[in-house]
């Protein structure tokens, strides 16, 4: 017995043991995420379930749990849509009360922009008081049109109206600012200017209003009429409807098909219905741009405290503190960094640069409110630990030998960590990146209060100048999993989307870090062969 | 305790005297007094933790990194105080070039390596550049190895390639000394062999001076060696004098293989 302990076998299997449980949870996880995050998009089959009571539930299983203390019997959460008509998305059937179950072929499947999905069958395009018969052939067309008129309403909407609205602002803007001057001759002469221009956006802002109105009556000109499960018709405009397909009758390959639109329209789309529908592409937009700007403010930055830290300081007791302290600022809870980044960058110098640069804009603040740089820069300080102790082991692990030989040839200190130390210091250094790049892009807390939004209307970055707007709100993928997943209006309809959305985010991590990966093998590569 | 007389070298470049050298409060040198002659090979011998590489390190201040060292007495080259505060430790570490006990190359490629000293003094010619480098691997006879991949990273070298990249690299500089410490503790007798070769031919632009624990080698290639013991310079001659006929005890004992 004791030759065995003495073998070093059991404590083998102890270290195999933990690793084994370590990989099992995290593939667990990954599996968990991935089966439900990848599967949503593939439609289902529709069943129509005759009840009992002689009604009659049509709708997706989607889920279906046992009942306790009795035999063979479950319940069946059944996914019906229609909101507006229930009320609810989801109902709960015994199989007790099922008397026959169908799978009805023409039953189709509405997505709409409102309301979410609507299961039923195509009765007929509406006319003045009947109804004029319509297959799903004849809806294509209609369908094609009504998506057209879509585009063109939202590129009104957005690009044309957006367009005066932001000039409209500017020139009220530009307005205050010349009230705030003393009104000398000078400047009343270009309050009129200003004047006139705002006049004349008012002007095309109504044409645009009118064209508007009118598209609006025509998108409201079709109409099909639905028969839902339990007989009543509903009326749909044609234009509410996103895409219509008949789930019962696709084969494996329609289906491929419809999952692969889903999920592209998921990753680029905008979102719809309080989050819970449509695509994710702000989230991931804002979590990329924000990984990035966090990036840029804590590289440098890190870098620079730990080379002082490291190749300065010495090793004295208050470089000790410093780093102890530095250290320990890994442990101070992310919302506590929140509230610090609302205090210091939002309160003092966001509402500093308000009072200096945007005075036209009070009281609504510019930069003293939450924006995506303030986020950026709070999560900079939160991981700024990372870096540091990334960076002072990676000077560390430059041998005392190779500085001694570019000393020996005349290098001073500094040319010395230029040429020599912080490039073969870079892998460790952007390994630190690496790690800071991960734990910003999960974290969510700080960001609650310093810029994220579930629903911000324009991206950071646009073709408006200067393009890049720091200043602005912006969505992300980790709050929009908080926001989807718990503080939806319709969370049962939601939590597929926080499978997905987490999917994503994974996802979005990965290929982040991958870059840095692959920057970092070939900075590897460039300093060690090419010239500096 | 030891008194000896400094004995007389033609053409001295470095002279040293009254060197005392603390680490903190530890007395590492003591009393050295040493004359070393220009273009000569010279050798420090000597049991490991006797001083020679901290006394060859005093010569091109490399000890300034150390923050608890203190020196007293004065070591001057070409009539120099290398320790008056009027020098450009710059200006003496391209005059006094050193190869370590390892080779340690700069993970960069064989040119940047040879080039790193000349561009650290302010060369950036290019041409300029081309000719320091094939001049200095040629002396330091690795040019026909390596001249068709210059490029290439001088980590990927041999051993015995890489010691010599570290003395073209000294050499680029165009020094007037170069201190090795013992450099080739890490190779093999072949690389050794090839090193020793080349140090001999370089004694003709150069002076030498080499720290040793292989004392055939010390025998083999150098004019003048000094044995050195517990931080005292024992005896400093005519290597021939020193290996056939040593006048101090200590340093027969060593050389007969009685101690160390």
């Amino acid at each position: 017995m004791k030759k065995f302990i003495r073998t070093g076998n059991p404590y083998i299997w102890l270290t195999a043991g933990t690793l084994t449980i370590c990989l099992l949870m995290i593939c667990g996880l990954i599996v968990l995420i991935m089966a439900n995050g990848f599967s949503i998009f593939w439609p289902r089959r529709i069943v129509q379930f005759t009840l009992q009571d002689g009604t009659v539930a049509l709708g997706e299983i989607a889920k279906r749990e046992s009942l306790p203390h009795q035999k063979n019997a479950y319940r069946t959460k059944l996914k019906v849509g229609n909101r507006d008509v229930y009320g609810m998305d989801f109902r709960w059937v015994d199989n007790t009360d099922i008397v026959s179950q169908d799978y009805p072929v023409t039953v189709l499947v509405f997505e709409r922009r409102e309301w979410g999905n609507m299961y039923g069958f195509l009765k007929g395009l509406r006319q003045d008081e009947g109804v004029k018969p319509l297959s799903l052939k004849g809806l294509v067309p209609l369908l094609k049109e009504s998506q057209h008129l879509y585009k063109k309403i939202r590129y009104i909407e957005k690009k044309e109206i957006g367009d005066i609205s932001y000039r409209m602002e500017k020139s009220r803007l530009a307005l205050k600012r010349l009230m705030l001057l003393d009104p000398s001759g000078k400047v009343q002469k270009k309050v009129s200017a200003v004047r006139t221009r705002m006049d004349n956006l008012e002007k095309t802002y109504r044409e645009k209003e009118d064209t508007l109105t009118a598209l609006y009556t025509k998108a409201r000109e079709n109409e099909v009429v639905v028969l839902l499960a339990d007989g009543k018709e509903k009326i749909l405009p044609v234009f509410q409807i996103i895409r219509a397909y008949v789930p019962n009758e696709m084969g494996g390959f329609a289906k491929m098909g419809f999952y692969l639109a889903k999920f592209w329209e998921f990753l680029w789309g905008e979102p719809r219905e309080a989050n819970t529908e449509g695509g994710v592409f702000p989230a991931i937009f804002g979590t990329v741009m924000m990984v990035l700007i966090m990036s840029i403010a804590v590289v440098p930055f890190g870098v620079l405290t730990a080379v002082y830290l490291k190749e300065y300081a010495g090793d004295n007791f208050i470089a000790r503190l410093v780093r102890i302290s530095v250290s320990n600022l890994a442990g101070v809870p992310s919302i506590v960094f929140g509230v610090f980044g609302l205090g210091f960058f939002i309160y003092f110098i966001g509402g500093g640069i308000d009072k200096l640069f945007f005075p036209e804009a009070m009281p609504t603040p510019t930069y003293g409110t939450g924006g995506i740089l303030w986020a950026s820069l709070t999560l900079a300080l939160m991981t700024v630990p990372v870096v540091v102790v990334a960076t002072e082991e990676g000077l560390s692990s430059v041998p005392m030998a190779i500085r001694e030989g570019s000393y020996a040839l005349g290098a001073t200190k500094i040319e010395t960590l230029w040429k020599v130390v912080l490039p073969q210091a870079t892998p460790g250094i952007l390994t630190g990146t690496i790690l800071a790049m991960a734990r910003a892009a999960g974290e969510v807390a700080p960001l609650m209060i310093t810029g994220v939004v579930k629903l911000a209307p324009s991206l950071p970055i646009d073709r408006y100048f200067p393009y890049i707007h720091l200043e602005r709100k912006f969505m992300h993928l980790g709050f929009h999993i908080y926001d989807v997943g718990f503080q939806s209006p319709n969370v049962e309809a939601a939590i597929p989307m926080v499978y997905t959305t987490t999917l994503v985010l994974l996802f979005t991590v990965l290929v982040l870090n991958l870059t840095a990966i692959i920057v970092r093998n070939k900075l590897k590569k460039w300093y060690s062969t090419g010239a500096m | 305790m030891m008194e000896y007389e400094k004995i007389k070298v033609p053409e001295p470049i470095v002279t040293i005297n009254d060197l005392n050298l603390y680490y903190g409060k530890t007395k590492a040198l003591k009393e050295i007094n040493l004359d070393i002659p220009k273009k000569k090979i010279t050798s420090f011998i000597g049991p490991s933790g006797c001083g020679k590489s901290t006394l060859i390190r005093c010569l091109n201040r490399l000890n300034d990194l150390v923050e608890s060292v203190t020196i007293e007495g004065s070591i001057r080259i070409d009539g120099q105080d290398v320790y008056s505060p009027a020098v450009d430790v710059t200006e003496l570490r391209k005059k006094v070039g050193m190869v370590f006990q390892k080779p340690n190359p700069f993970p960069k490629t064989i040119y940047e390596n040879v080039v790193y000293g000349p561009r650290v003094l302010g060369i950036n010619k290019k041409s300029t550049l081309d000719e320091l480098c094939e001049n200095a691997l040629k002396k330091a006879a690795l040019w026909d190895e390596v001249k068709d991949r210059l490029r290439v990273n001088a980590l990927d070298l041999s051993g015995g390639q890489q010691q010599r990249i570290c003395i073209a690299r000294a050499i680029a500089t165009e020094p007037e000394i170069i201190l090795l410490d013992e450099p080739c503790s890490a190779l093999d007798p072949i690389a050794t062999a090839k090193i020793e070769d080349m140090l001999v031919e370089l004694k003709q632009d150069y002076t030498v001076i080499i720290v040793t624990h292989n004392m055939q080698q010390a025998a083999r290639i150098s004019d003048y060696t000094g044995f050195f013991m517990l931080g005292e310079l024992i005896e400093f001659n005519v290597t021939t004098d020193i290996f056939t006929n040593p006048r101090e005890k200590q340093t027969e004992d060593y050389i007969t293989g009685r101690f160390g």
